[in-house]
Formats: C-alpha cells, structure tokens, sequence
C-alpha cells in the first residue's frame, strides 16, 4: 500500500500543513504539494519580468524548510510539486540552497520541464480556443503564457532514478499523485484502469482540504475546522484507494465529502480527460469503511486524448477594487448612489473605463439577480464594492484614489476604510486550447546545488 | 415547499468562463426525483439573470448525482471578471435556495 497526501491545494494555502501531516504521518511515502490554477503563471511571468530567479511558487522553499526537522528525525517522505511554475530551475536552486543550509546534502532534487509551449505561440502555431472556437490570431501578440498539462511520465522517471523531491511546471494536478504509484507499483503505461484509479485518488486529494469537510455543504457539521487534516490516499496495487485524514486532525472524511469533491470541477464524469487516462467516474463506487476513511474503486480508464490540454494567458489591461463599508437606514440606497457618484466623478475628470461594477454586498451580490431585492431595504450595513477594468493603467490609478474620500463626502456612517488604496493589478485573460502531443517535448533532470 | 438543500447537498466550481455545479441526492429515494424535476431547463431558468448559455446535465447513477455544465455564467472568468465571485464558489450555495416540493417520504 502506498499513503500519499496533499498539503497544498492552491499558491496560498496553509504554510504549515505540509509540517504538520508529516509530523502526524512521518513513515508517509510521498507529499504532494500543488500551486497552480488557471492564471498563477500569469502571475509567475509577470514576478519574472521584474526579477529573472523568480517565476516560481516561493513559499515551497518556506515548506522545504519546515520540512527539514522532520528528515532529519528520519522522515524518508519524497516530495512532488508543481511549484516550479515558469522556472522549475529556479525553484530547485533556491530548494538546494534551504537543504544545504541545513545540512541536508544528500537528498536529490530533479525538475520535469517541457510544459511551456509558448514558443509554438510566437512562432505562429494554428490554435484554437477551447471554449469560444475563436483563432488565437486576435490576442497572439499579448501572450504571457502558454504550459501545457502534462503527464506523470517524466515523474516517475526522475522518482525511479532516486529524485527525493521533483518538481515539475504545469503538470497536471493528478499527475502528482500518479507518478509515484506508477513507479512504486511499476505499472505498465497502458495499465488503463490502474491508473484510471490513480488518477482519481490525485484528483480527489489534490484541493487538499476540501476531501475532508472543507467547502463541504454541511460545513457546520463538520468537527474542529481550525484544525482541519489534509486528505491522505491509501492507494492499492489494482489503483482503488481509501481516503483518509492523518490522526488527532479535525475536519470530516465521509461518503458525503468524497463525493462532492469527487465532482468538483468535472465536465462530462463519463470522459475525465487526463494527459495519463481518460477516466470514466461512471463506474466508481465510494463506501465508508470506518471513521475518516472511504473507500474509492471501480474506476475505468481509456488511453488519453492525442492532444494535450494547453492553458495560455494573455495580457488584458489593468483593474482595481476599491470596497467601503456603509451602515445605517437605507444602507443600501447609499451605498449604490456612492458607488455611482465615484464613476460619475472619474468621468467628469475624463476617466471612463472598458467595464465598470458596483456591488453592493450583503444583498446577494455574488449572484446578482438570483436573491431577491426586496430585503436591501431592511439591511441596515453593506460593503460598497467597486470595480473598474481598462487598458490605461493610469484610468484605474485613478480610481483607486477616488474611494477614501467618500468617508467625508459620501453617506453618513462609512467606515472600513482603513487598509490603504486599492491596488492596481494586470489582467490575464485566460485562453484554453489543444495541443498535438508531438509539439510539447517533456524532460526530467538532477539539479545540483553548486555547493559541494 | 423546501429548499433544495434539505434535500440535497452541492458543490461548484470553475472552468474558464464556465462553472459546473454537481448536486447529490441525501437520500437514495430523492435521486429519482431529482433526476425527473431537476432538468437542465430548471437549472437554466434558475441561472439566467446571470447570463448563463445552454446548460448540460450529466447523470451520475453511481453517486446518485447530477452534474450540471453552466457555460459564461462567469462573465470571463476568475481572471477577467469584475464580479465578487469570478470563480462560481456560490452557484451550489445559489442552487440549493431553489424552492422544491418533492414527494414526503
């Protein structure tokens, strides 16, 4: 059996779960730890831009560092990440640097690259948009990124050859989990139901948390949330697996949590689409076998699409959100007439912008129109939310000085004005696209730290 | 009348400018009358004032389960739109408000 958890579902989740599974769990095979979502290597290119050692996810140095007691106690956990973003080379480098500080010389760290296609972009490659059929020819020259998901091959290849960490750029989530069984079980690549079953324990774990209670439905129902354990798969030779949560942690593992997470984010759950398998959940069955633990099998795997699912972004201007909170009666009348007049105010000093939003929350807002309206009049507080998005980074400047000064000329009782300006960010626009397997060339290597 | 929750529970999440929504029977007997009244119309109808396109259900037997494809319900995206929630983390919350009068049982 081999046990492998997630202590990462996203760049910016808890810095001490990692630290903290281990030290529950120090005999656990392999920690997977993932950073990437749709847009954070826009992020990463636009930190490389500004400085060329960055392009990664940072805080993973920060989890190699917490990690180090728990090696030298004698923890022989590996680790496989895709924190390496645009610049997996950097990451390791900066990973070595923390292992041989502590002394830690002998654990080997390899990276997987071969993910970014953004060459193929610039040098003309016929893309299609995933969503809209639209030609990439529109936005091709404001490109920022362009990674492929790749597959778990090149994992397993640097975990069989004694890589101790890996770490990858935009391998697919699942992927993380699937390399190690591949190399633990030796697995046949065609292995289809195997891996099938791999695939969906890494899809299951990969959002850390939420397997175990968090953004569960019954989320009240759920023990201990200042606590809540990290999701750990128990995976089989023949690829079923128990999910399950390292002891004394909180949070909830059970048929109810395993299953929503089971679905989170799928399209067709007869045709789950992965670089390694198409998986059909149509065929699992998922039971409780004891407390925090449930049991996941019966998943069936076909050989994987000839093309690989390609994530680009490109450059879309600037936005800003400026948010203020107002109580009092008619709370709601004067926080939309505030937002209107701070528009109103830009365009009489000659600012207007692509798309403008004026939320008030507290009223439904996330779902606008959905939730009736006829409570705004009772609500006695709202948080005035305003948004501006535009090509001029000097329009949405702008607009990030307009929101303070509401507390003297808008409505009375406006306060939560204390944090500062708004800030001014980039938009990427998000551009999913396929991409014939031929062209995305994967590689895996020993990075050496240059200190001997 | 109930809301839906009392019946079932849900989750969302995003995929480009589209969301996905499943939602899950609490009881076996329910999944039969959620598969017959929760149709892809219903859900549609549900979301329109926020601009979704032609939703897809999908079945799911196994899990007793429906899940639902929301096409541009997100306004562009987490990365593009204005909107408080860009990524659908309250389309299951939303659903689930929908008034339902399935059978007692």
């Amino acid at each position: 059996m081999l046990r492998i958890a997630n202590a990462s579902a996203f760049w910016g989740d808890q810095p001490d779960a990692a630290a903290r599974v281990l030290a529950a769990l120090p005999d656990l095979d392999y920690l997977t730890l993932d950073y990437l979502a749709e847009v954070s290597l826009s992020i990463m290119a636009a930190q490389r831009e500004r400085d060329p050692e960055a392009g990664y996810a940072r805080d993973f140095v920060g989890v190699v560092g917490s990690l180090v007691p728990l090696w030298r106690a004698g923890s022989g956990c590996r680790i496989v990440t895709n924190a390496g973003g645009l610049n997996a080379e950097g990451c390791a480098r900066a990973v070595l640097a923390t292992l041989a500080a502590a002394g830690l010389w002998r654990m080997r760290v390899a990276i997987v690259t071969g993910d970014d296609v953004l060459h193929h972009v610039r040098d003309g490659a016929p893309l299609t948009n995933l969503e809209t059929g639209e030609p990439i020819d529109g936005i091709r020259p404001r490109v920022a990124t362009a990674n492929a998901y790749t597959g778990a091959a090149p994992i397993a290849e640097a975990l069989k050859a004694g890589a101790d960490i890996v770490i990858t750029g935009r391998t697919a989530d699942p992927s993380l989990t699937v390399g190690p069984c591949i190399v633990h079980y030796d697995w046949k690549p065609d292995d289809w139901n195997r891996i099938a079953g791999a695939t969906v324990a890494g899809h299951l774990i990969e959002c850390g948390t939420q397997a175990c209670g968090g953004f569960s439905t019954d989320w009240l129902d759920v023990p201990e949330p200042e606590n809540i354990g990290y999701p750990v798969a128990e995976i089989s030779e023949d690829g079923s697996c128990v999910i399950t949560k390292p002891p004394g942690t909180g949070g909830k593992v059970n048929v109810q949590t395993v299953k929503e997470q089971l679905l989170y984010e799928i399209g067709d759950p007869g045709k789950y689409l992965s670089p390694d398998a198409t998986v059909s959940f149509l065929t699992i069955r998922v039971s409780e076998e004891g407390a925090d633990r449930v049991s996941v099998s019966g998943a069936t795997g076909k050989p994987p699409p000839e093309s690989l699912k390609v994530s680009a972004t490109y450059r879309d201007g600037y936005r800003a959100h400026g948010m203020i909170t107002i109580f009092g009666h008619d709370a709601v009348r004067k926080a939309r007439r505030a937002g209107e007049a701070v528009i109103k105010r830009l365009a009489n000093a000659g600012f207007t912008y692509d798309r403008h939003l004026v939320e008030c929350l507290g009223t439904g807002a996330s779902v606008r129109g959905l939730v009736s309206r006829m409570s705004d009049t009772h609500l006695l507080e709202t948080v005035l939310r305003i948004s501006v998005a535009d090509p001029s980074r000097e329009a949405v400047e702008r607009f990030t000085k307009e929101i303070a000064p509401l507390v003297t000329c808008g409505p009375q009782g406006v306060t939560g004005y204390a944090h500062g300006r708004a800030s001014v960010v980039p938009v990427f626009g998000y551009w999913p696209t396929l991409m014939p397997r031929a062209l995305v060339r994967t590689s895996w290597k020993f990075v050496n730290g240059g200190v001997a | 009348m109930k809301a839906l929750h009392e019946i079932a529970y849900a989750r969302s999440g995003d995929k480009g400018s589209s969301a996905n929504i499943a939602v899950f029977a609490r009881t076996p007997g329910m999944y039969e009358w959620l598969r017959e009244n929760l149709t892809a119309g219903v859900v549609e109808e549900f979301f329109r004032p926020l601009g979704v396109g032609t939703v897809v259900r999908f079945e799911v037997p196994n899990l007793e389960a429906l899940n639902f494809i929301l096409p541009a319900v997100l306004g562009g995206g987490g990365s593009r739109a204005l909107r408080i929630d860009a990524q659908g983390k309250t389309l299951g919350q939303a659903l689930l408000e929908m008034k339902v009068d399935p059978p007692e049982t």
